[in-house]
C-alpha cells in the first residue's frame, strides 16, 4: 500500500461523463492492500465501468463480506453507501437491501474464502433467487489477511507458498452459478482490464443475478510457481471465449466486424453486449453449452475467461415477488397500515 | 363415589392421535363454550410429528376468567389407545372418563374412583359412513355432539359455528350438522346426562377476541409497517411468517396495480434470514424475522453486527424448550439471557415481553418503531404457550393518528442545509446518532457501514478513545431505551406488604390467579409485570420497596433473576427464584404452592 494521500483537487481538464462526473469522482479511499494486488486492478476496473456507464455514484450500494477483497469497496465509489457485513454473508444482506429499495444498483464484492468457503450457501441461494446485482468474487485461491491458508477455490495439486500441496477438490463458483440459475456468468482476470471493464459494465446493466469470478493473484501469498492463481499461470493458460464490447443503449451501433464473427446480445435495458467470438460456434446464450465448454477446457488446465453465459431477458427476485414499482422503503403509513376500521372488522371475525 | 360438581369451572382434556382431524373438532368445542359467554382457555399439547404420535387438547372452562393452565383434569376424552393408561391416571378423583367403547376393555384398564362413560363411536360411524376418511373425521364431531349433551352445551351455538365455518359449502355444513346430531341423539338415548360438570350461559366474554399470539404478532408487523420479512421454518414460530403472508395478501396489495407492498423470503437458514433483515433495515425498510431458540443461536453474529453498526432489526422469538433441539413443541422462557446478551463482545439488546396475543400485536408494532428509533435489534419474546394457542384477549386496537416512528434519518434537504453528519456521533444527548439511507445525496452523507471500530464520523479506527466513545454512547443509548420501551405494570396488594413478585410474559394469567389464591390464604404480594428489558427505573424502585421479591419464570436457571441481579446490582438474597421448566405452561397451583411454602418456611425459622 502507499501512504501518499491523493490530491483532493481534480485537474480542471479531466474528462467528464454524461452525468458530469470525472473518473476521480468514482474513486474511494487509498487502498490498504499490498502493492501489485490483483484486487486493486479490479477496483480500478469498477471505477472505469461506473464512469463509462454514467452512473451517479450515490445510486450504487456496495456490499461486501470479510477479507482482503471485502475491504475494497472502501477504495472505490467514495460517494456511495457501503456495507462491510459479516464473513460469507454479504449475499443475504444485499438481498435484504435490494428488497428494501429496488431503485439502486447493487454491487456485491466478495472473495474466494468469503463466497466459496464460509459463504458457499449464501452465494448459492442468492444465485437461485435471482437477486439483481453484480456479484464480483475476487478469486486468489488463498486467505490473505490470515496469511496464506488455502481457500476452497485452490486447485487440487496446487502448491502453497510454504510448499504444502492442496489435496482437496476446488469449488468452481462459475460452474455453480451456471447450475444454480445465475443469468449472467463471466470469468475475468485482474490482469486483463480491457476484458474486465466491459464484463463489469454488462453485469451492472444486467436485469438479474450477474456473477463474475475474477482471478486476482495474491502477490503476497499465491504468486509463486506451483500456484494456479499466479499472474504467470493465468496469463499462460488464459483461454478467452470472446472479446466483448459493451455498447450503451444511447450509443449508435456501427458494425465493424465481418458477419459471423460477432454475436450481439441486447439486454432488457437496451444495452448491447457485442461478443467477438474467439471460438467458433460459441453461443453465450446457451447455459449447458457454456458449462460443457468451460469444464472441457478446465480439464486441460486452461482458465476460460470472458462472458460465458447471459440470458438477455432475465428477470429478478422483485419480479418473482411482484413487489411494487415504488421502492418498499419509500412507502408511507397510509399504504402500509390498514387502519382502525379494518382492525375492528378483523376483531369481529375473531369472536 | 365422589363426583366432581362444577358449573363453568372445570378442565377437560382430549387425548387424540396426531393427524386424525381432532384439532378442528376440539377447537369447535372450545369456541362453542366461549360463544355461550363463558371464558375458555385451550392449550394444544402436541408432538414434533405430523401423523401418528399422541396429541392433547386441554380446555379450561373458567367463568372467573382464569386463563392460565390450572393443573389437574376433571374430564378426559380418551381417544388414543397409545396413551390410555397415562390419560386415565391423570384424572382427578371423582372425574369423568369418556371413551370409545366399540372394543371392550378389561376392567383393570379403568379406575374405581372415576365415572366412566363409554360410547361406541367407531361402531356408530362405521354404520353411517362408508368412506374411511369420513369415518375418522366425523368421529370427532360425533363426540362433540355427545359432549354437548353431557355438558349442556347449546347445540344451536355449534350449528351457528358450522354455518360460519362452512359458509357457501352447503354439503359440508349438512354433513357436519348430521354428525353432531348423531352424537347428540345417542347421548340423549343411552348416556346419563348431564354430568356433574356443566356449562351454563353467562356473559363473561364481552368484547374479547379469540386468537393465537403468532397471528397477532404477524398482524402487529403489518400494522407496524414491516415491508420485508425473511424467515426460516422453525416450530413454534413458523405461523408468524405464514400469518404475515396471509394478512399482507389481504391488506398490502395495491388495488390499482395488483403489486405487493411487501416482500417475504423464506431463506435458506436463519443466518440468511437475519442477514436479509439487516440489509433491509440498513436500507430503510422495516423488516423482521420470526424464529425460535436454535434460530437465535445461528443469528447471533449478525445480531452483534446490528448492535454495533446500529441497524434496526426486529426479531420475534417464539420461545420453546431448550437447550439444543430441546423440547421443540413445548414452552419455556429460556432464551432471555441468550437474547439479552446475544453475540460476542459487550452487547445488550432490547427485549419486549408480551403477556398475550393482544400484546403480541402491540409489542410487534412497537418493536418496529423502537428498532428504527434506537437503531438496534429489538426482540419480541413471546413463547409457544402464547404463540400457538388461541387465547381469549382484549381486542386489537389502533389509533389512526399514530405515525410510524422512523427515528433519526437525515434527509437530503438537511444535508444541503449544511447539517453536520457524524454517523456515530451523539448530537442530541440521548446516545442515538443520526443515519442516512443509501442513495440520499450525490455528495453528502454517504458512509461506510462496518462491524469494525470506527470514529464518530464512521471512519475506520482502532484508536482506544474512539472505541470507548462509541461503546459508552451505546450504553447511553441503552439507558434511553429504558424510557421508551413498554413500562412495567404494577398490581398492588390490598394493603402494605414486604413481599413482592416479579413476572412476565406467558406467566401472566397463572400469576393473576395465584395472586387471588394467595390473597385468600392471607399472603399479600405487590406484583410487577415486566414488559421490557432494559429495566426502567421503576423496577429497581419496586425491588427496593420490598424485603423479598419472588421472581417467577419458566426456565431452570432463573434467567430473569440473573438479569435483574446483573443489571440492577441488587442483592441476590433479596430475590427468590420461582422456576417452572418441565415444558408445560406454568400453573397457578404451582406458583401458589411455591410462594406459600417459602413464606411458611420463613415464618417457622426464627
Amino acid at each position: 500500500m502507499t501512504y501518499l494521500t491523493k490530491p483532493r483537487l481534480h485537474h480542471p481538464t479531466l474528462e467528464k461523463n454524461k452525468v458530469g462526473y470525472t473518473r476521480r469522482d468514482y474513486e474511494g479511499k487509498i487502498s490498504t492492500l499490498c502493492a501489485g494486488c490483483g484486487h486493486d486492478s479490479i477496483s480500478a476496473a469498477i471505477i472505469q465501468a461506473c464512469w463509462e456507464l454514467d452512473i451517479q455514484p450515490h445510486r450504487v450500494a456496495k456490499l461486501s463480506g470479510i477479507g482482503c477483497s471485502s475491504k475494497t469497496p472502501d477504495y472505490f465509489l467514495g460517494a456511495s453507501h457501503g456495507f462491510n457485513t459479516v464473513h460469507g454473508r454479504m449475499p443475504s444482506v444485499l438481498t435484504g437491501a435490494n428488497l428494501a429499495n429496488r431503485d439502486l444498483l447493487y454491487l456485491g464484492v466478495s472473495g474466494d474464502g468469503d463466497s466459496a468457503s464460509i459463504g458457499l450457501g449464501q452465494f448459492a441461494h442468492a444465485m437461485r433467487r435471482g437477486v439483481r446485482m453484480a456479484y464480483i468474487v475476487e478469486n486468489n485461491g488463498v486467505y490473505g489477511l490470515t496469511k496464506g491458508q488455502f481457500s476452497a477455490t485452490a486447485d487440487q495439486g496446487s502448491k502453497s507458498k510454504k510448499g504444502v500441496v492442496n489435496s482437496d477438490s476446488p469449488v468452481d463458483l462459475v460452474a455453480m452459478a451456471l447450475q444454480l440459475g445465475a443469468t449472467y456468468v463471466a470469468r475475468g482476470f485482474s490482469g486483463n482490464k480491457a476484458q474486465l471493464v466491459p464484463l463489469i459494465k454488462g453485469a451492472i446493466s444486467h436485469g438479474g443475478a450477474a456473477f463474475i469470478d475474477v482471478i486476482s493473484p495474491c502477490v503476497a501469498f499465491n504468486n509463486h510457481p506451483g500456484s494456479t492463481k499466479s499472474y504467470d499461470y493465468v496469463r499462460e493458460h488464459n483461454e478467452s471465449v470472446s472479446r466483448i464490447d459493451f455498447i450503451s443503449a444511447r450509443d449508435e451501433i456501427t458494425l465493424d466486424a465481418a458477419p459471423g464473427e460477432v454475436a450481439d446480445v441486447r439486454q432488457h435495458d437496451g444495452t448491447l453486449l457485442r461478443l467477438r467470438s474467439l471460438h467458433e460456434g460459441y453461443d453465450a446464450t446457451d447455459r449447458h453449452a457454456a458449462l460443457n465448454f468451460m469444464q472441457a477446457h478446465q480439464a486441460r488446465g486452461e482458465v476460460v475467461t470472458g462472458l460465458l453465459y447471459v440470458d438477455p431477458l432475465a428477470t429478478d427476485l422483485h419480479t418473482a415477488l411482484n413487489t411494487s414499482a415504488t421502492a418498499l422503503n419509500a412507502l408511507d403509513a397510509t399504504r402500509l397500515c390498514p387502519g382502525a376500521a379494518a382492525l375492528d372488522r378483523l376483531n369481529a371475525s375473531l369472536r | 363415589m365422589n363426583r366432581i360438581e362444577a358449573v363453568n369451572d372445570f378442565v377437560i382434556k382430549f387425548a387424540n392421535v396426531n393427524g386424525s382431524g381432532s384439532a378442528s373438532a376440539n377447537e369447535l368445542f372450545a369456541k362453542a363454550i366461549m360463544r355461550m359467554g363463558v371464558p375458555v382457555s385451550p392449550r394444544n399439547i402436541f408432538p414434533s410429528n405430523i401423523q401418528g404420535l399422541p396429541t392433547w387438547y386441554e380446555v379450561r372452562v373458567t367463568e372467573q376468567g382464569y386463563l392460565g393452565r390450572r393443573g389437574g383434569i376433571d374430564m378426559m376424552v380418551a381417544m388414543n389407545p397409545q396413551t390410555w393408561d397415562a390419560d386415565v391416571a391423570e384424572l382427578e378423583s371423582g372425574g369423568y372418563l369418556f371413551y370409545d367403547s366399540t372394543r371392550p376393555l378389561p376392567k383393570e384398564k379403568f379406575r374405581d374412583d372415576i365415572h366412566v362413560i363409554g360410547m361406541p363411536l367407531t361402531e356408530i360411524c362405521n354404520a353411517v359412513y362408508t368412506d374411511p376418511r369420513q369415518r375418522q373425521l366425523f368421529k370427532n364431531i360425533v363426540y362433540v355432539g355427545a359432549l354437548s349433551v353431557l355438558l349442556e352445551i347449546e347445540p344451536e351455538v355449534i350449528e351457528k359455528l358450522f354455518g360460519e365455518q362452512y359458509k357457501g359449502k352447503e354439503k359440508l355444513l349438512a354433513s357436519n350438522v348430521q354428525a353432531l346430531h348423531l352424537g347428540r341423539d345417542f347421548a340423549k338415548e343411552h348416556l346419563q346426562a348431564p354430568l356433574g360438570i356443566r356449562v351454563r350461559r353467562a356473559d363473561k366474554v364481552g368484547e374479547r377476541i379469540f386468537v393465537d399470539g403468532n397471528t397477532a404478532a404477524a398482524l402487529g408487523c403489518v400494522y407496524g409497517g414491516a415491508t420485508v420479512a425473511a424467515w426460516y421454518p422453525i416450530t413454534p414460530s413458523s405461523s408468524v411468517a405464514e400469518a404475515f403472508q396471509k394478512y399482507c395478501a389481504k391488506y398490502r396489495v395495491d388495488p390499482a396495480t395488483g403489486q405487493n407492498h411487501y416482500a417475504i423470503v423464506q431463506a435458506e437458514d436463519e443466518i440468511a434470514s437475519i442477514g436479509m433483515v439487516v440489509g433491509a433495515g440498513w436500507n430503510g425498510a422495516r423488516a423482521f424475522t420470526a424464529t425460535s431458540g436454535p434460530g437465535v443461536s445461528l443469528m447471533t453474529e449478525f445480531i452483534g453486527l446490528a448492535y454495533f453498526a446500529e441497524i434496526p432489526v426486529t426479531i420475534i422469538n417464539v420461545q420453546r424448550g431448550g437447550p439444543s433441539t430441546g423440547m421443540p413443541t413445548r414452552t419455556q422462557q429460556a432464551d432471555i439471557l441468550a437474547c439479552a446478551y446475544a453475540s460476542h463482545g459487550d452487547t445488550k439488546h432490547v427485549l419486549l415481553f408480551p403477556q398475550d396475543p393482544t400484546e403480541c400485536f402491540e409489542h410487534s408494532a412497537a418493536a418496529l418503531d423502537l428498532a428504527d428509533r434506537l437503531q438496534t435489534p429489538v426482540f419480541v419474546m413471546t413463547d409457544l404457550d402464547i404463540g400457538m394457542n388461541q387465547r381469549l384477549c382484549e381486542p386489537f386496537a389502533w389509533d389512526d393518528s399514530r405515525p410510524l416512528d422512523r427515528g433519526k434519518v437525515m434527509t437530503a434537504a438537511e444535508l444541503d442545509a449544511g447539517r453536520d453528519f457524524g454517523r456515530y456521533k451523539d448530537v442530541d444527548g440521548d446516545g442515538i446518532p443520526w443515519r442516512t439511507l443509501p442513495g440520499t445525496h450525490p455528495t453528502k452523507g454517504s458512509y461506510f457501514t462496518r462491524g469494525t471500530t470506527r470514529n464518530s464520523y464512521a471512519q475506520y479506527s482502532e484508536r482506544g478513545p474512539d472505541y470507548i466513545y462509541n461503546v459508552e454512547r451505546l450504553l447511553k443509548k441503552f439507558a434511553t431505551a429504558a424510557t421508551l420501551v413498554p413500562q412495567p405494570v404494577l398490581r398492588p396488594a390490598a394493603g402494605r406488604t414486604p413481599l413482592g413478585v416479579i413476572y412476565f410474559g406467558s406467566t401472566s394469567p397463572a400469576m393473576a390467579e395465584a395472586l387471588d389464591a394467595l390473597a385468600l390464604a392471607g399472603v399479600q404480594l405487590d406484583a410487577l409485570r415486566l414488559r421490557a428489558f432494559p429495566f426502567p427505573a421503576s423496577v429497581r424502585e419496586f425491588i427496593d420497596a420490598h424485603e423479598r421479591v419472588f421472581v417467577v419464570e419458566q426456565n431452570r436457571d432463573g434467567q430473569m433473576h440473573s438479569l435483574l441481579v446483573n443489571e440492577l446490582d441488587v442483592s441476590p438474597a433479596q430475590l427468590v427464584r420461582v422456576r417452572h421448566f418441565d415444558g408445560t405452561p406454568i400453573t397457578a397451583r404451582f406458583i401458589t404452592q411455591a410462594i406459600q411454602s417459602h413464606v411458611q418456611a420463613r415464618e417457622t425459622t426464627p
